[in-house]
Order: C-alpha cells, then sequence, then structure tokens
C-alpha cells in the first residue's frame, strides 16, 4: 500500500490495521483521521496491500 | 467497531462518547448535536440573521455547512489578511471560502480586504510596529474589529466563529498555566452583545473534537484549506494541543472533561463577572467600546503610519 502523510510517503506490502500503522508512524490517533481509498475509515479496519491509504492532520493552530 | 445506528463499520470511533458512526451517520449526528448546542446555550433562533466567520479552514465552512443545512439564516465574512509568506496563504484560503459560496446559492460571503481599506496588509503592519516574525496579536486585534464592526453594519444579530474543543481547551489551559483569572471570566461559547457596540458571540462547535469536524468536511467532500497559516507554526496553542492530546490517549475523555467541567463551574459561579468592570466608551472615530482612553487599540494602529 501507498501511505501518505504531509510531504512524506511510504510503501508497505503487508496487511495491517490503522492503529498498527498509526503505532509504527509514531502518530496519535487523536490527531489524524485516516482516508483509504477516498473514504474514512475507523482505526480497526483492516489495511490491504494494495490500498492508496492518506493520513489527514486535524490539528490546527493559530 | 459497528455503527450504533445500522450496524455498518463504523467510520468514526469516539472513545470519548463510547460511539461509533458509518458515513451516513456521523453526518446526522453532527447536526444534531450542533442544534442541541445552539439550543442549550440559547445562541440564536431560526428568525435571526447570523454572521459566520470563514477562514477558509474545515471549522469554519463545517460551520457554514451546517447552519445552511439546519436552515439558518447564515451569512460568511472573510477577511483577507494579504498573508502570502511564499505560499499564498490568503489567496489560497479566500478561494476556498468563495467557492463554498459559489455552490450555495442562499449564501452570501463578504469580503473584508485589509489591505485595501486600510493601506497595509498584516505582514506590512507587523513590520512598521517590529514584529515581523509574530504579528499574531494585532492580526487578532483586526480581525476582532473588523468581523465586530461588519456584523454591526450589517445588522447581523450574532457572531459565530467555528472554535471547537480543542480551540477552547487549548485555551483554556493556557490560561489556566498562567491563571489569567480576567480572560477566564470571558471564556464561554456564547458572550451577549453589550448594547454598546459589540455583537453577540457564540461557538456552535465547542463540543466537538477538532477531529470530528474534519471528518464531517471530509465526509461532506467540503474543500478546505488544509495548510496552516505561515505564522502559526510553533504557536503556543498548538504545543498545548498536542499535550491534551496525549492525556486524552492515555484516559480517553480527559480533553472533553477538563473543558465541559470549567462550562459547569463557571455555570456554578466560578469566574463569573467582576462588578467593577473596566470603564468602556465608545471609540471617537470607529464608535466600537473600548477601554482604552481616546482612541480604540484597532484606530490607533492606523494613526501611527
Ligand atoms: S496564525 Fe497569526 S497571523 Fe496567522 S491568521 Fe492566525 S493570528 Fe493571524
Ligand atoms: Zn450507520
Ligand atoms: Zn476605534
Amino acid at each position: 500500500m501507498h501511505i501518505v502523510y504531509r510531504d512524506k510517503e511510504w510503501f508497505v506490502d503487508q496487511e495491517l490495521t490503522v492503529n498498527q500503522m498509526l503505532k509504527y508512524l509514531k502518530l496519535l490517533p487523536e490527531s489524524v483521521l485516516v482516508v483509504r481509498n477516498g473514504q474514512l475509515i475507523a482505526e480497526d479496519q483492516k489495511l490491504q496491500p494494495g490500498d492508496e491509504v492518506k493520513i489527514v492532520s486535524v490539528i490546527s493552530g493559530g | 467497531m459497528r455503527c450504533r445506528r445500522c450496524g455498518n463499520p463504523g467510520a468514526i470511533n469516539m472513545r470519548q462518547h463510547k460511539l461509533s458512526l458509518c458515513l451516513d451517520h456521523f453526518p446526522e449526528w453532527f447536526l444534531e448535536q450542533t442544534q442541541r448546542a445552539i439550543k442549550n446555550y440559547r445562541m440564536f433562533a431560526h428568525a435571526e440573521r447570523v454572521l459566520v466567520a470563514i477562514s477558509g479552514g474545515k471549522d469554519s465552512l463545517a460551520l457554514w455547512d451546517v447552519l445552511l443545512k439546519l436552515g439558518y439564516q447564515a451569512d460568511g465574512v472573510y477577511i483577507d489578511l494579504g498573508i502570502d509568506h511564499g505560499s499564498s496563504y490568503s489567496a489560497r484560503s479566500k478561494d476556498k471560502a468563495a467557492a463554498f459560496a459559489a455552490q450555495h446559492p442562499a449564501a452570501r460571503l463578504i469580503v473584508v480586504d485589509i489591505l485595501h481599506l486600510y493601506g497595509e496588509s498584516i505582514p506590512q503592519v507587523a513590520q512598521r510596529r517590529h514584529r515581523p516574525q509574530r504579528p499574531c496579536s494585532i492580526c487578532g486585534l483586526i480581525k476582532r474589529h473588523e468581523m465586530n464592526r461588519v456584523a454591526l453594519e450589517g445588522g447581523y444579530d450574532v457572531l459565530a466563529t467555528g472554535h471547537n474543543l480543542d480551540d477552547e481547551a487549548a485555551t483554556l489551559f493556557g490560561n489556566v498555566l498562567h491563571w489569567q483569572v480576567d480572560y477566564l471570566r470571558h471564556q464561554f461559547p456564547v458572550l451577549p452583545a453589550d448594547g454598546q457596540g459589540l455583537a453577540r458571540k457564540v461557538k456552535p462547535f465547542c463540543r466537538f473534537y477538532e477531529r470530528e469536524t474534519a471528518a464531517y468536511t471530509l465526509i461532506r467532500g467540503i474543500d478546505y484549506i488544509e495548510d496552516e497559516c505561515p505564522y502559526a507554526t510553533g504557536a503556543t496553542s498548538l504545543a498545548h494541543k498536542e499535550t491534551l492530546n496525549r492525556m486524552e490517549h492515555d484516559s480517553p475523555g480527559a480533553k472533553m472533561h477538563f473543558y465541559t467541567n470549567f462550562l459547569k463551574a463557571k455555570e456554578a459561579g466560578l469566574f463569573a463577572a467582576e462588578e467593577t468592570a473596566p470603564e468602556l466608551h465608545p471609540c471617537p472615530q470607529c464608535r466600537q467600546p473600548t477601554s482604552a482612553p481616546d482612541l480604540c487599540n484597532f484606530c490607533r494602529l492606523w494613526e501611527e503610519k
């Protein structure tokens, strides 16, 4: 799968849950949303090798 | 985690409410909760005219969308700050606001161009005032003044902003760290009009986590500016949000209780307004109330040019 977060990207070819992915990337589920193939998904969902994953940061400042 | 309303896979899990909802039922819940906050805090009624402060970001556009969906008379005001910083930040955020307005024929967008009206953009004022790196306090002063002006001149009953619970909790956290009692007195989802030139101000999203307003804009396909204002980097409010989210991660609901119990304590009389509030008088130039002798801080900003 192809994972995009801000200006970074990763390629992963194994199945894993959203929670596992966030843990690997050291991101708090409280601070982001995960979109798989254009659709918002919850943290217990499984990601497959072919998925296009976008992690959206939800924290804004100012 | 299945949707509590239909049993389909949940698109968002809100641990603080022990609630999962799907792509169909989350927006429905989001509208219901907003309506509830508007009613519980007596923010405004359907007969009243609402002015929504639009930045082009997720919270303000989500708020405008929700108010229109709930059948309120809601117009938007966008303040063009003239911030470029090599990324055309203001121009791009204004485009998002204008694109939203164009898709909603019932909605009117009022654009206030600071450079055009007062002869200087925010970075230019900040430069003249020797604060080129940190224009935020000047920017805040200008935004508050101009939104209030547009609300009063346009005959709006209330000014609504998209502040969410994370914004409010971060502000509260900062105010408590420094025991800024005066700010704590004035932090509330509804601030009444003072009858002397300050519009009523409301925050209908004050009980939503930032993650929830973001989820709403994503699900509804609202196009917003994802980038931050270039001057927001390193803001203490961002650091406070991170701290609160770490606490929230270890103990779901911590952030919510921190804020909502503060509101309850206030309603019970904690940090009540001082009886001897500072005396306000209308600014001789713009007529907005001020405690400064003579001209208000906003008008003084341009006097010294
Ligand atoms: S980050 Fe500062 S300069 Fe940018 S919009 Fe917010 S207050 Fe204004
Ligand atoms: Zn459902
Ligand atoms: Zn003035």
